[in-house]
């Protein structure tokens, strides 16, 4: 999985969950919160949507991982290779 | 034996959006209820031939699409309902009216202000101090230690005639003590009514009960309907299994009862807290529904969504003396909402008092329907006082009736006394002296349509998924 269908892959989520929220242009490097509506509630969702639909686990440590785009493709591109 | 990861108890609002939460994360989650009906406090009936609500006056929480942080658009983000969905119409508008006095309020908080500055000119600069006292206070933690809301208040206002007008309405719709409250469960009902606001879904109560259903089937979740759970065999500590009213025992790593804390605690097989603990609430209602042929705006009653009248020198709240306390109520107009061109097609007004369990509960049949009849119209008329004069007959103009008391609350959602917003205390972080047993609901301590769907987010989130 490259790091951009990686990032489709989390604001797939994200667009699921905060169906009101603008996604068309989040900056990659810049924290979630800053530009969207999301609190911790959100977050958590984020979390099991990842094990629910991908069967990727995020332990509560590292959660901080999540914090932006470019963040989240980091941390998570390479669980999703890790799945194949 | 069947064996689930959670067993919820009760099909109420919390119930069945805490399943919710717990089947989209692929929980094997099953609900149960012992009535026929789902909506527990917030159902619906059918007699003869008409729909009745029982519980929902207006939803309370209103706020528009897109506001950030809002109890209403957080549980529906949680529960992935849209707000098209829940298609909700605004209030036109409401007051609190006392002797001599009205305060009307509707979803912008500037109408109330400029209306405590029309009343009450000196105290506006301690109106201003509650207000930003209210909005400094973190509604989110969970453990915030008591404080009695009546002292925070006087030190902001004097006069105790607005003192009371503030608390009315805030204590109609969500107190379980008497004549004061948390200022935690205040400051959340004053958000509720006055910063954001009153909505109804055109279609009532109805409409969100069977979203919420639709979306827990969706996501795979077991209802079980005249399923009563009649007690839990507590094991070292934990509830080991569930009893059913017909004798079936069942098995959950996780139980979640909606049902009153102490309900709860007497569903259990083993005493588990004192009795002092268990102490059920002593707020009980009675409530009048008059349907009526025409809109109440033909009979100059087309204003007012809902009004809070008190008719004496200071506000009561508390246990009636009498079968129904008639000296304050709560009068909503289910017509008076922005529904667009198609109103209901009839006019309801409701009157919701006061009232005294004991009284009605040893009633015989015979005078229970007697002092029914009687109550209604003295209802009606302590209601009709504080609204605009109409030459109405009302005998011949009602063409449908109805009426509960504590005894008819108590008898469909077992709720003990009737007392709906059930026990004093409250288990805010929803746990038990029982491992696996949870409280969400009405003694969690979130009330109201939206709080009680909160309540039940927030406690499957926090005991059964993380």
């Amino acid at each position: 999985m490259t790091k951009d269908e990686c990032k489709q892959v989390v604001l797939d989520i994200i667009a699921e969950i905060a169906p009101d929220e603008e996604l068309s242009d989040v900056k990659p490097e810049v924290a979630l919160r800053e530009q969207l509506d999301l609190d911790s509630m959100d977050f958590l969702d984020i979390v099991m949507e990842l094990r629910k639909k991908h069967g990727i686990e995020v332990p509560e440590g590292e959660y901080g991982n999540l914090v932006s785009l470019e963040s989240c493709a980091e941390y998570l591109t390479p669980k999703f290779d890790a799945l194949v | 034996m069947e064996n689930y990861d959670v067993a919820i108890i009760g099909a109420g609002m919390s119930g069945i959006a805490a399943g919710i939460r717990l089947a989209h994360f692929g929980k094997k989650v099953c609900i149960f209820e012992r009535h026929y009906a789902p909506g527990g406090l917030n159902s619906f009936y059918f007699k003869e031939g008409r729909k009745y609500d029982v519980g929902l006056h207006a939803m309370t929480n209103f706020v528009k699409p897109g506001v950030k942080r809002a109890p209403l658009n957080r549980i529906l983000r949680q529960l992935r309902i849209s707000r098209e969905e829940l298609n909700l119409s605004e209030q036109l508008g409401s007051r609190v009216a006392f002797p001599g006095r009205n305060l009307r309020f509707n979803n912008e908080f500037g109408l109330l202000e400029s209306e405590v500055e029309r009343e009450f000119r000196n105290e506006m600069d301690g109106f201003r101090k509650l207000v930003e006292t209210i909005q400094a206070f973190d509604d989110t933690e969970f453990n915030y230690p008591y404080q009695s809301a009546r002292e925070v208040v006087r030190r902001c206002i004097t006069d105790v005639v607005l003192e009371d007008m503030i608390f009315c309405p805030l204590m109609y719709y969500g107190s379980s003590t008497e004549d004061d409250m948390d200022f935690g469960q205040f400051v959340v009902m004053f958000k509720s009514i006055f910063f954001e606001g009153f909505a109804r879904p055109q279609e009532g109560i109805r409409n969100i009960i069977k979203l919420l259903l639709l979306r827990y089937k969706e996501a795979g979740g077991i209802r079980r309907m005249k399923t009563g759970v009649a007690s839990f065999k507590i094991e070292k500590g934990r509830v080991d299994r569930l009893i059913l009213d017909s004798g079936e025992e069942v098995q959950a790593d996780i139980v979640l009862s909606s049902v009153g804390l102490p309900e709860t605690y007497s569903l259990c097989s083993k005493k588990i807290v004192s009795e002092t603990d268990i102490k059920a609430g002593r707020l009980s209602f009675a409530e009048t529904i008059s349907i009526f042929k025409d809109q109440p705006s033909s009979f100059n009653w087309g204003n007012d969504t809902i009004v809070f009248f008190n008719n004496r020198d200071r506000f009561a709240y508390r246990e009636a003396r009498e079968p129904v306390d008639l000296t304050s109520g709560v009068i909503c107009i289910p017509n008076n909402f922005d529904y667009g061109e198609t109103n209901l097609t009839e006019g309801i007004v409701r009157v919701t008092c006061l009232a005294n369990y004991e009284t009605w509960k040893m009633y015989t049949e015979e005078e229970y329907n007697s002092e029914k009849e009687n109550w209604r119209s003295r209802i009606w008329n302590a209601a009709k006082a504080f609204m605009p004069p109409n030459s109405l007959d009302y005998s011949k103009y009602c063409i449908a009736h109805d009426m509960f008391t504590p005894k008819t609350v108590e008898h469909f959602t077992w709720k003990q006394r009737g007392a709906i917003y059930g026990a004093p205390r409250k288990t805010k972080d929803g746990t038990t002296p029982v491992s696996n047993l949870f409280i969400c609901g009405t003694d969690q301590g979130f009330l109201g349509i939206v709080g009680s769907m909160l309540s039940g987010i927030a406690m499957a989130n926090t005991h059964a998924l993380r």
